[in-house]
């Protein structure tokens, strides 16, 4: 492709232009037919955000590859003319983290879903980043397997974005989060290359970037193949339901469930202003008036489950629960569980907006966590849900406010962010599932040092040292890559001025 | 001693408690830093005076790999030896790099706790993240990087950074314990590692079973490791080619679950038996005894089969005899070459002929060319000096590495001057 001669006058690394990205759309008809490049303003704008609505950024051109092949030549396209890219799962990301680039290309992975290979004597898929989390649960289910990592928005949420943002989900105490089931990536390098990190064997060769890819949050490059680890549905599955009438109670009983020595699948805990919005929208029919409400999920082989629940249900009581129930029956769990899991959904009821956020605190300091975030609340006046996985620390604050109520928002952005610090003061995280994304980036130097932050973008450099592959996640200063040659950049075609001054999209 | 190595010493010894001479052919000195502080003290005397640095925590499998090309200072983690916090209500510890394993897991048993490793007592924190060594719990527990959620690291420069954090569930930013797990002291020093915990169980039985029939075996291996009774682990041992092969199951958890789930598990594995010991043959870590050479033979269980006849069919063509155990239900074997005449000096003669070669290294070559269409790694863990030379034109100690122009190019961020470990890179430059 010819390039045009600069005029003496342009610096040699012009940032990129959202005309120069645009500029690209024959090169990208070329790669993935005309169908699958969009240019049309309209068209542009239901792209603009991902699961975070705050935070919008219309593409200057969008792309819907279907193959491997077609996003590497797609990378390469980007990388010669030096526009930035970022690369979209199904867009229901908590962070930001596929907002797009105004001067870049979105690279839609979506129309890549197809299940490739299943080997059930290994325990292991291949799959296209588009599958949904659950499609894969739904594929490998006939032989008795489930893919363990489950965001509660797996029923749309794609394998690829769970690979970038090292999703978790309930079950993540005991079962682990992405990077323990995914055991080969075929990623194209942000260079616009082809290649394997680990072979699908689980053993690395050399150094694992498998695992420093894993929740990188799309800025080291884009999957276009991924090798799960499948794990055997386990003989018996017991949830327990315990209501109490006070949140330091049921924190209680968590603490003497761990001590036991019991790692649950999963342990739930939800507030009363989250319980009240749970059961209007689902009508779960959780206990009438408790403060909290307790779920433990125990799963494993039929004699040890046993055995752990009656120790579970003796802890509960012995906590002070004021009603204890109990379901093995698939139907009967599930319908327990709907209450948890549309109680994000469910706050909409209550409040007209409301800001999730994500934290994590040392389990041990939660009771503390939640009576600070109890006062905050009194004291702006600012309702806020409570909605955790009690057993690793990671919170759900869901901040409810009403936009039309001026300074309304302001407050709760404040109650947020000072729950975000008072989660740093225990010890804990700024994120536990969303990932950083936009939406958290400011947050990373109270996390981490400048040098931790400069240690971490040695990577970035290596991978991405044109600072192309979704530039302006996760951290909030770009670190500069070292001698990197001249970023001598022509734009392919000369664009004049657009009239008035306008930007072109 | 010069008077350059005298500056150096000096410098040395002004920033750091514990500085001796080295002991040939390691490098001329060794620093023994008592903090992550100190440790980056010494780091930045290394990088003033461009030193080649190696670290070293028990030094137990210092020979193992690709050796170091140049070594002028070792960095000892002995003097960091401490459990630094356990918060067990959290199942949660934080360790220093020296710290042996032995010790660690004490501490941590006083809780009803522990790190879910095979590892020996005396290696290392450090040292087990940064070769990845795992025993026979890997396929329920995972590997060291499974078990990581934070670390502390010092650069060539002596800069210090931590990633991850204290708690479980943490996924913000980038996960550098992840990148260094494995990197064998290339990529900069471990000075403090976190990792979650497990209950230690209560309870725990052995299920072992023996066939003749390879087929029938490795059967009895996938369904004992895709099992809802959960093993914890299964392991092979086949002490020599073409002969019986050894199955034995681990099953851990409550006394009466243990047993119901183990008399199950015998039926499963066909007349199985079980014994509340571990049998004789139980590996522990992966080891190798003087004089000989350890393969990592990593596959698809699916695969199975075709890996232990490939085995057979390379262990034929070289002439060896190697005792294969291993992780078989997680996909990992070891292939244990003795000692033997006939190896190194005597067959450089047939050294890069295709196919033939006789020794352990012609056993390795012939292995890599034998499971060349199968997903499958074969890499030489350690070996004498001669097997290694002669490795050279059979895909060297690591075959072929995918990814490795990534891995340059993290190594070149890193380690720009490359002094840390120069030589151990998984190319061997």
């Amino acid at each position: 492709m010819a390039q045009t001669a600069t005029t003496t006058s342009e610096p040699a690394s012009a940032p990129p232009t959202p005309a120069d990205a645009a500029a690209l759309a024959p090169a990208m008809r070329e790669i993935c037919g005309p169908a699958d490049v969009l240019t049309d303003p309209l068209q542009l704008r239901t792209y603009e955000c991902d699961g975070l609505t705050s935070h919008r950024t219309v593409p200057a051109l969008v792309v819907l590859p279907e193959s491997a092949a077609e996003v590497a030549a797609v990378v390469r396209v980007c990388a010669r003319a030096g526009v930035p890219f970022v690369a979209r799962g199904s867009g229901t990301g908590l962070s930001g983290g596929a907002v797009p680039h105004a001067a870049g290309v979105l690279i839609v992975m979506s129309r890549m879903r197809r299940v490739l290979e299943v080997d059930p004597v290994s325990r292991r898929a291949v799959v296209e980043p588009g599958v949904t989390n659950l499609s894969v649960t739904q594929a490998v289910a006939p032989h008795g397997l489930f893919y363990a990592p489950d965001p509660s928005s797996q029923v749309v949420c794609s394998v690829g974005g769970n690979v970038a943002e090292n999703s978790g989900g309930a079950h993540c105490l005991k079962h682990g989060f992405t990077v323990n089931h995914v055991l080969g990536l075929e990623i194209v390098t942000p260079a616009g290359e082809l290649t394997w990190l680990g072979d699908g064997t689980g053993v690395p060769s050399g150094y694992d970037l498998l695992g420093a890819f894993t929740g990188s949050e799309g800025t080291l490059g884009i999957v276009t193949k991924v090798v799960v680890k499948l794990t055997p549905v386990a003989e018996t599955v017991h949830l327990v339901l315990a209501a109490y009438d006070s949140l330091e109670a049921g924190g209680r009983a968590v603490s003497d469930i761990i001590g036991a020595g019991i790692v649950p699948a999963a342990i739930e805990m939800m507030d009363a202003l989250a319980i009240e919005a749970a059961e209007a929208a689902v009508h779960c029919g959780y206990p009438e008036g408790a403060a909290a409400v307790l779920l433990v999920e125990l799963d494993g082989p039929a004699a040890e489950v046993e055995a752990e629940l009656a120790t579970v249900h003796a802890i509960c009581e012995r906590a002070g629960a004021r009603e204890i129930r109990a379901a093995d029956d698939p139907a009967q769990r599930a319908g327990i569980w709907a209450g948890r899991k549309s109680a994000f959904a469910a706050v909409g009821r209550l409040s007209p907006a409301y800001i999730v956020q994500d934290g994590v605190v040392p389990r041990t300091a939660l009771g503390d966590v939640l009576a600070r975030i109890a006062k905050l609340s009194a004291e702006t006046g600012i309702r806020v849900a409570n909605v955790f996985h009690a057993g690793d620390g990671n919170l759900h604050p869901l901040v409810l406010y009403n936009d039309a109520v001026p300074g309304e928002e302001e407050r709760a952005e404040l109650v947020s962010g000072a729950i975000l610090d008072t989660c740093i003061e225990y010890g804990g995280s700024i994120t536990g599932e969303h990932g950083v994304g936009v939406d958290k980036s400011r947050y990373m130097p109270k996390m981490f040092s400048a040098a931790d932050l400069d240690t971490m973008q040695l990577v970035r450099c290596a991978f991405d040292p044109a600072s192309l592959c979704n530039p302006g996640k996760v951290f909030p200063t770009p670190r500069l890559c070292g001698e990197v040659p001249g970023h001598r950049r022509a734009p392919l075609h000369p664009v004049p001025p657009a009239p008035g001054g306008a930007e072109i999209f | 001693m010069t008077p350059e190595t005298a500056v150096i010493r000096k410098a040395l010894a002004a920033v750091c408690g514990d500085v001796r001479d080295g002991d040939p052919p390691e490098g001329a000195f060794t620093a023994a830093p008592g903090s992550t502080e100190e440790a980056a003290a010494v780091m930045r005397v290394a990088a003033e005076h461009e030193l080649a640095v190696v670290a070293r925590g028990s030094g137990s499998r210092l020979s193992w790999g690709i050796p170091a090309s140049r070594c002028d200072l070792v960095i000892d983690t002995s003097r960091m030896a401490e459990v630094t916090e356990h918060a067990a209500g959290d199942l949660v510890a934080r360790v220093q790099a020296g710290a042996r394993m032995g010790d660690v897991a004490a501490v941590l048993a006083q809780a009803g706790q522990e790190i879910a490793l095979d590892v020996p007592a005396d290696a290392s924190v450090g040292g087990i993240v940064a070769s990845g060594l795992a025993g026979p719990r890997r396929l329920r527990y995972g590997t060291p990087r499974d078990l990581l959620i934070g670390i502390t690291i010092v650069r060539a420069d002596g800069t210090v950074a931590k990633s991850g954090g204290k708690v479980v569930k943490n996924v913000a930013g980038y996960d550098l314990g992840k990148l260094f797990a494995g990197s064998a002291g290339t990529l900069g020093l471990i000075t403090e590692a976190t990792f979650r915990l497990h209950p230690l169980p209560a309870a725990r039985a052995y299920v072992t079973a023996e066939y003749v029939a390879v087929s029938v075996a490795c059967d009895a291996i996938a369904a004992a490791a895709n099992s809802p009774l959960v093993s914890s682990a299964v392991e092979l041992s086949r002490p020599a080619p073409g002969g019986p092969i050894r199955v034995g199951v681990l099953l851990e958890g409550s006394a009466d679950g243990v047993g119901s789930r183990s008399a199950r598990m015998a039926d499963l594995l066909g007349n199985g038996e079980v014994v509340a010991g571990p049998p004789a043959w139980w590996p522990g870590a992966p080891t190798a005894g003087p004089g000989e050479t350890l393969v990592r033979v990593s596959f698809w269980v699916s695969a199975l089969g075709r890996v232990l006849d490939a085995v057979d069919a390379a262990a034929g063509q070289a002439g060896v005899s190697p005792a294969i155990t291993g992780s078989a239900g997680a996909g990992v074997l070891y292939a244990r070459v003795p000692a033997a005449a006939g190896t190194g000096v005597a067959d450089a003669g047939v050294a890069g002929t295709e196919g033939a070669g006789a020794g352990a290294a012609g056993f390795a070559g012939a292995l890599r060319t034998a499971v060349a269409g199968e997903r499958c790694g074969v890499v030489v863990l350690t070996a004498p000096d001669a097997v290694r030379a002669e490795l050279a034109g059979r895909g060297g100690m690591n075959g072929t590495v995918p990814g490795l122009a990534l891995m340059r190019a993290v190594k070149d961020q890193f380690d720009p001057g490359h002094r840390l470990a120069p030589g151990r890179f998984p190319d061997g430059t």
